[in-house]
């Protein structure tokens, strides 16, 4: 499995990245791995503020359907439009590039503190085995 | 974890692995939606070799088969075979099963023998009270264990399958089965039979021969672009058809008359089946629940348990099955309602997270 140094985790397996006071979230290529071909994401979110750790948006795989959660308090600035159905509707970018094309949204955090919760690449490969 | 004889094979393809029914099976090998539309429109093989089989034998074979199964299987010829469900006492169902009508080479004088396919989760509870039945002269052995399933489906699996017997499967009808010769292996069951509504085989062989029954038919496919299928398509595929999967939409208190299978349910019998008269109640019960398939738009799964609303919000059921249907790119389902329900163009709600979101009650299969 994949897991980029230079990315924060969760242990609901999704990435972070980092951009000054913005942070781009994706889920990890453990989970897409999990879920298998995602073929639909639905984040009606967009300009919402959102505490951590609540859902902001759900993903429908063929066998499973998995809720998508906040890992920092803030407000969604954007859905990924390759991914949104009504603009590039390529869900599957998620399993084929679940770091690059496949990332979900970004939000603008609100509470730098809530950094510290996150979980480096190693903690997250400890976590997933 | 069991495995079947084909466990490194499927490793080796690169299948994902799952535990199902006690056996670690293929889910997968690629891809489930193009696994499932290779079986529509060309051809799959699947290893199914974790459902279970058993033999009964003997001079009062009919009659215990009779006393557990719903169908009547006093009309089978010797080479057929029927689908049925075995009855608990409640009439409920134990397990959904085939029953085949087998030779009698291997019978005393007067003697009949039946094979029981039964599914892998219910081996032991069925086997059990099977047993518990038989009063009769007959034996039941459980040979679910040493025995393989191939399942080869799809508009051009007679074809494929042809290439590599002498036996004219052109002759054998839906529902009848041959024993023979196929890629040089003895006493292969040929099957008329399968899960997918698709065409095709089904080839019961002994675990030793697995391997090679299953490396000729890979070797033959290829000049069809046979794709091996996990049983993630398998559910896609029979979802579709509005087959019913034991444990998702039919379990231990389901009736056979609220699971659309009146027409496998012959009471009338002699003997008749356990729990016959529940099964007579409930059907003169205009008020029972019934088993309905629906549609809808977007994008959404409707997904077993999720809760069926009518139009007011109230809830009047719950789904059994649910997928997005890869041949008509909408999401379909099964579910039970209450029989005022029934009828095709009836509006109904499904339960998805937070959202009420409509769907359209139509006739089975969906495909």
């Amino acid at each position: 499995m994949n897991t980029p140094e230079n990315l924060k985790y969760t242990k609901e397996h999704e990435w972070i990245r980092i951009e000054d006071d913005h942070a781009i979230i994706g889920i990890t290529d453990f989970a897409q791995s999990e879920l298998g071909e995602i073929v639909y994401v639905e984040v009606e979110t967009v300009g919402e503020t959102i505490a951590k750790d609540e859902v902001f948006g759900t993903v429908e795989a063929v066998k499973t359907t998995s809720d998508l959660y906040m890992p920092l308090s803030g407000e969604i600035v954007e859905f990924n439009p390759k991914l949104d159905e009504n603009d590039g509707d390529q869900p599957d970018l998620i399993n084929s590039e679940p770091y690059g094309d496949g990332w979900i949204i970004k939000i603008k955090f609100s509470d730098p503190e809530e950094l510290a919760s996150l979980m480096s690449s190693e903690e997250y490969v400890e976590l997933i085995g | 974890m069991k495995r079947t004889p084909l466990y490194d094979t499927h490793v080796a393809l690169g299948a994902k692995m799952v535990p199902f029914a006690g056996y670690d099976m293929p889910l997968k090998y690629d891809n489930i939606i193009e696994e499932h539309l290779a079986v529509r429109s060309n051809c799959g093989i699947f290893d199914v070799s974790h459902m279970g089989q058993f033999i009964i034998k003997g001079k009062e074979a009919l009659n215990l088969v009779q006393v557990v199964s719903s169908n009547d299987a006093s009309v089978l010829e010797i080479g057929a075979a029927q689908y049925s469900a075995i009855m608990n006492a409640e009439g409920g169902i134990v397990d959904d099963m085939i029953v085949y009508r087998l030779d009698e080479d291997q019978c005393s004088e007067g003697e009949q023998a039946f094979m029981l396919v039964v599914n892998a989760s219910n081996i032991e509870k069925d086997l059990a009270w099977i047993n518990e039945n038989n009063v009769f002269d007959t034996r039941v052995i459980n040979i679910s264990y040493h025995t393989g399933l191939l399942a080869i489906q799809g508009p051009n699996a007679t074809n494929l399958l042809q290439e590599l017997t002498d036996i004219d499967l052109s002759e054998i009808e839906f529902y009848h089965f041959k024993k023979g010769i196929f890629a040089g292996i003895e006493n292969v069951l040929i099957s008329a039979t399968g899960y997918t509504g698709a065409g095709g085989f089904e080839l019961y062989v002994d675990n030793e021969n697995m391997l090679a029954l299953w490396n000729a038919i890979i070797e033959k496919g290829q000049a069809f672009e046979l794709k091996p299928v996990g049983l993630g398509a398998r559910d896609t595929l029979r979802l579709e058809k509005g087959y019913v999967l034991y444990g998702n939409d039919i379990n231990d208190e389901t009736s056979p008359i609220v699971a659309g299978l009146n027409w496998i349910s012959k009471p009338d019998k002699t003997p008749s089946f356990r729990g016959v008269d529940h099964f007579r109640s409930l059907k003169a019960n205009k008020n029972r629940e019934i088993l309905i398939g629906f549609k809808m738009d977007g994008k959404r799964i409707p997904r077993h348990g999720y809760e069926i609303l009518d139009m007011q919000d109230n809830v009047i059921g719950k789904v059994t099955s649910g997928a997005m249907s890869p041949s008509l790119d909408i999401p379909i389902g099964m579910g039970y309602v209450p029989r005022s329900f029934r009828k095709p163009g009836t509006s109904i709600q499904i339960q998805i997270g937070k959202k009420q979101m409509e769907a359209e009650i139509v006739k089975l299969p969906f495909v």
